[in-house]
């Protein structure tokens, strides 16, 4: 019987526990990233004209197909935990595997896109870069920073959902324990949700 | 004894495809708004169409919408300490 209890309260306290800690994880995640934002904002109010100029010269299309992708991650992991919260193992499989293959899409668009730019001469320190105003070169070492630490995220993430595929396939993770895979859901989403303000200020505010 | 579950709640497939959905036509909206040449109400735009997603993920495919205080607080205290942080140093941009 203490030991039922014991079992009941360990479950309970373990489940509770483990998201309340990646919340506090997040937490230093959304601030990390806040920080950079803000040193983005304060930038730009001081350097208003360059920073327009620069944003011109990136691809909103590729900017707008890469939320796109990861928007669409977002839908398969929440899928995912939805089906492995409902025992249905094989559909967890099939949306677990579209969100590693999507997010491996959106590290090839990144890889493309960083590629044209450092073809044209574009990135932290270049000839071409000192040749222009200060901000321009403030704008694109932002970029830089920001885009690769969301990238490091991205590849990250998809190491992680990796490990939860296996714990599915072997068991490890299903109806009854799917703390874990709830919370790698909770990691991916939030790369999402930078993203989506990463979007809106470097490629569409021009 | 029962064993006692730790109580959780599972989002329906319909659910999500609708916030999915709700998310792709406020993506569609966003590029719209930039399109239009608005200024600096340009800005303002995008990040109210921003903050509208990310509370749309937020809510339902993190789920706070049907988690209780503690994990709600822990998301607004990481909001909390970045208005902090953001407004003092604007203050300091602005009159400096």
């Amino acid at each position: 019987m203490s030991t039922a209890v014991d079992s009941i309260s360990h479950e309970h306290g373990d489940y509770a526990g483990s998201k309340i800690g990646m919340w506090l994880f997040l937490l230093t995640e959304i601030v990390l990233f806040g920080g950079l934002f803000l040193l983005y904002s304060v930038f730009r109010s001081s350097n208003a004209v360059a920073f327009h100029n620069a944003a011109t010269e990136l691809n909103a299309g590729i900017g707008a197909l890469n939320t796109l992708i990861l928007l669409t991650s977002s839908l398969a992991m929440a899928l995912a935990v939805s089906a492995v919260q409902k025992g249905e193992v094989r559909a967890a499989t099939v949306s677990l595997s579209v969100t590693i293959v999507l997010g491996l899409v959106f590290l090839v668009s990144k890889y493309a896109e960083w590629s044209e730019k450092i073809h044209h001469g574009i990135y932290p320190n270049s000839p071409e870069l000192g040749l222009r105003d200060y901000g321009e070169g403030l704008f694109y070492s932002l970029y830089y920073v920001m885009t690769g630490l969301h990238g490091l995220h991205v590849l990250g993430g998809i190491v992680a959902l990796i490990v939860m595929l296996v714990l599915l396939r072997r068991g490890a993770v299903g109806r009854d324990d799917f703390a874990k895979i709830e919370n790698t859901g909770l990691y991916w989403h939030l790369v999402d949700l930078i993203w989506i303000f990463l979007f809106p200020l470097f490629y569409l505010i021009t | 004894m029962e064993t006692k579950k730790a109580e959780y709640h599972t989002v329906n497939y319909g659910t999500h495809v609708l916030v999915w959905l709700a998310l792709l036509v406020l993506l569609a909206l966003t590029i719209a708004a930039a399109g239009m040449g608005l200024g600096a109400f340009n800005i303002l735009a995008v990040l109210v169409i921003a903050g509208v997603k990310s509370a749309l993920v937020l809510l339902f495919f993190m789920h706070l919408r049907y988690e209780g205080f503690l994990l709600r607080s822990i998301f607004l205290a990481s909001v909390g300490v970045l208005v902090i942080v953001v407004a003092l140093t604007f203050l300091e941009v602005i009159f400096r």
